[in-house]
């Protein structure tokens, strides 16, 4: 098992399995087939991300250095709270974009869906994690990584 | 993050608890970048990236209600993203099912939302808000609360305005607030350049593939781009800012990029020249062979990459009215010299409606209908995000809606010699 200190943007606790995006994690990319047609497994629909395109998001400690792309990503993402189909948690290695802010601030503020992001825990964590490995986050934003 | 006692008594609930929730949005988004204080919107207009009413995106347009039924409308009038449906753009029988019965019911619905909320009017439905003939044209150093990525960075460059990379429903907080946290591209520091990039391309570099190669390399950093002032000249006329639309919005969509400075022409770095480069900037050097790779780099997801296209759009983000104008006179030209007088493949023009308007007064409108281009106000972008689109071969010149959807990239000389039907194009 390995730790990582990161910097709590939204406070909470988790164990959840891992799923990695070496590169940005393009929001609207990913979520929007999936949410708007219903996929219980919340698949990503990123043909541009090979890391992670077509695996299931749903429940997974998302790890990713920051997200990209369009400015309906915080929505995109706030909708995925309040439709139960967001990621168990959003762990960056590097500190927090204002989309993906956004997204989990008002995922925190406005709805009841517990989804703690942690961000800034380096390119070591990145470098460290893979899919599939198991997460635990800490309410002071220490994030253990343990498995294969 | 230091708040005023007007500000700190809405966070503690003096206009209510909805109120109090937008005021601690803003708190915490300003918190995460480490803003020390609110400031005012300054803008005239508010622009929202969210034009589109989903049905299964129900529970965002319940916070929409819950903030009218309070009374917390935008303190500014307010354009919007283009709409997602015009019944002139071709679809199936099928599609107009998914479009109108699964898809975006909730459009009139949400229509009315934004009437109530503040929109600027009827025409104000696009995503270059910030032409004059839509009139929302911030000044420079004015602060926004904007959202929709390629609006912002054309505010922020061309424009000189302050605005970070608002995600959709935080724009429409800080408009409900009248203040947004002072953080990024608010700053002056934030608006310095991280990354030099030196175009040295023999020919003018396509726009979309240009902007594109630098989103993906520099991510959300800002660049200071030399070299491009030899294409473009120094002042911003029609056709460079023209070029910077589409040259920003691939940016924006490939990467994150939400500023740039074009060296000798956008206002900042004709102001404030290489003062705007930080110390430890890196360099990233494009020349035609890095364009090139950047563009056979682009993945191709249609089930026989060999189909014969099915629909094309031109215009994403909406083209301004030079552009309606340059390509009508080149469909007409080659259909000409192709010996046609239809395009081969259907064709969509989008612009917003002002622009359209003023497009549909010259002969040109005639020529490009005859022609048959069907221009619209649509988003390209929302039409084709269905399962039944995502199927179709549909081409494009813009970065930004292959980088969403399943349609294929072609730079614009391309694009025309496809849709003008020349021998070996495609």
């Amino acid at each position: 098992m390995k730790t990582f200190q990161g910097r709590v943007i939204v406070p909470g606790t988790c164990t959840a399995e891992a799923l990695v995006s070496h590169g940005g994690f393009n929001t609207l990319a990913s979520y929007q087939m999936a949410l708007q047609f219903g996929d219980k497994k919340v698949k990503c629909g990123d043909q541009s991300n090979p890391d992670i395109y077509k695996k299931s998001m749903l429940a997974k400690a998302l790890c990713l250095p920051m997200t990209i792309g369009s400015t309906t990503g915080g929505m995109v993402l706030f909708g995925a709270c309040q439709m139960g189909k967001q990621p168990a948690c959003l762990l960056f290695s590097e500190t927090i974009d204002s989309l993906a802010a956004a997204g989990a601030i008002l995922g925190d503020v406005w709805t009841d869906v517990s989804m703690p992001v942690v961000d800034r825990l380096g390119q070591e964590f990145l470098d460290y994690v893979q899919t599939g490995m198991t997460i635990t986050v800490k309410e002071d934003g220490v994030v253990e990584v343990s498995g294969e | 993050m230091i708040l005023t006692p007007e500000q700190q008594a809405l966070l503690n609930g003096e206009k209510g608890e909805t109120m109090a929730k937008v005021v601690k949005t803003l708190v915490m988004y300003g918190d995460a970048f480490d803003a020390e204080r609110m400031v005012p919107v300054t803008s005239e207009y508010g622009h929202t990236v969210i034009s589109f009413g989903l049905k299964t995106l129900g529970p965002v347009y319940d916070l929409y209600q819950k903030l009218l039924d309070e009374g917390l409308l935008s303190k500014q009038k307010f354009t919007a993203d283009p709409r997602p449906l015009d019944k002139n753009v071709p679809s199936s029988f099928l599609e107009d099912i998914v479009f109108n019965k699964l898809m975006y019911s909730r459009q009139a619905s949400y229509e009315k939302q934004l009437e109530e909320m503040g929109l600027l009017d009827e025409d104000s439905y696009t995503c270059t808000s910030y032409l004059p003939q839509v009139g929302n044209v911030p000044k420079q150093g004015d602060i926004l609360s904007w959202a929709e990525s390629s609006a912002v960075i054309y505010a922020n460059s061309v424009l000189g305005a302050r605005c970070n990379r608002n995600s959709g429903i935080l724009e429409l907080m800080g408009s409900v607030a009248g203040f947004v946290p002072e953080f990024g591209l608010l700053t002056d520091e934030g608006r310095k350049a991280h990354w030099i990039v030196e175009v040295r391309c023999e020919h003018k570099p396509e726009a979309q593939l240009l902007g594109s190669a630098i989103g993906l390399k520099v991510m959300e950093d800002v660049p200071y781009v030399k070299g491009l002032d030899k294409w473009l000249g120094t002042e911003l006329t029609d056709e460079a800012t023209t070029y910077l639309k589409d040259f920003g919005a691939a940016c924006a969509s490939n990467g994150a990029v939400g500023l740039y400075h074009i060296e000798n022409l956008t206002p900042e770095a004709k102001q404030q020249g290489e003062s705007l480069i930080r110390e430890d900037a890196k360099v990233y050097v494009i020349d035609d062979a890095e364009l090139q790779r950047v563009k056979e780099s682009y993945p191709v997801i249609w089930k026989d990459p060999d189909a014969k296209p099915a629909l094309c759009f031109v215009g994403c983000p909406h083209m301004t009215l030079k552009q309606l104008e340059d390509w009508t006179d080149n469909v007409t030209r080659q259909l000409e010299e192709n010996g046609r007088t239809k395009v081969t493949v259907p064709t969509v023009f989008t612009a917003s409606t002002p622009v359209i308007k003023e497009f549909n007064k010259t002969e040109r409108a005639g020529k490009l209908a005859d022609a048959g281009v069907v221009v619209s106000y649509i988003c390209p972008l929302m039409y084709m995000n269905n399962p039944l689109c995502k199927k179709k071969p549909v081409i494009t010149s813009s970065n930004k809606l292959r980088t969403y959807t399943s349609s294929r990239y072609y730079t614009e000389a391309e694009i025309l010699d496809i849709i003008t039907g020349k021998e070996g194009s495609r």
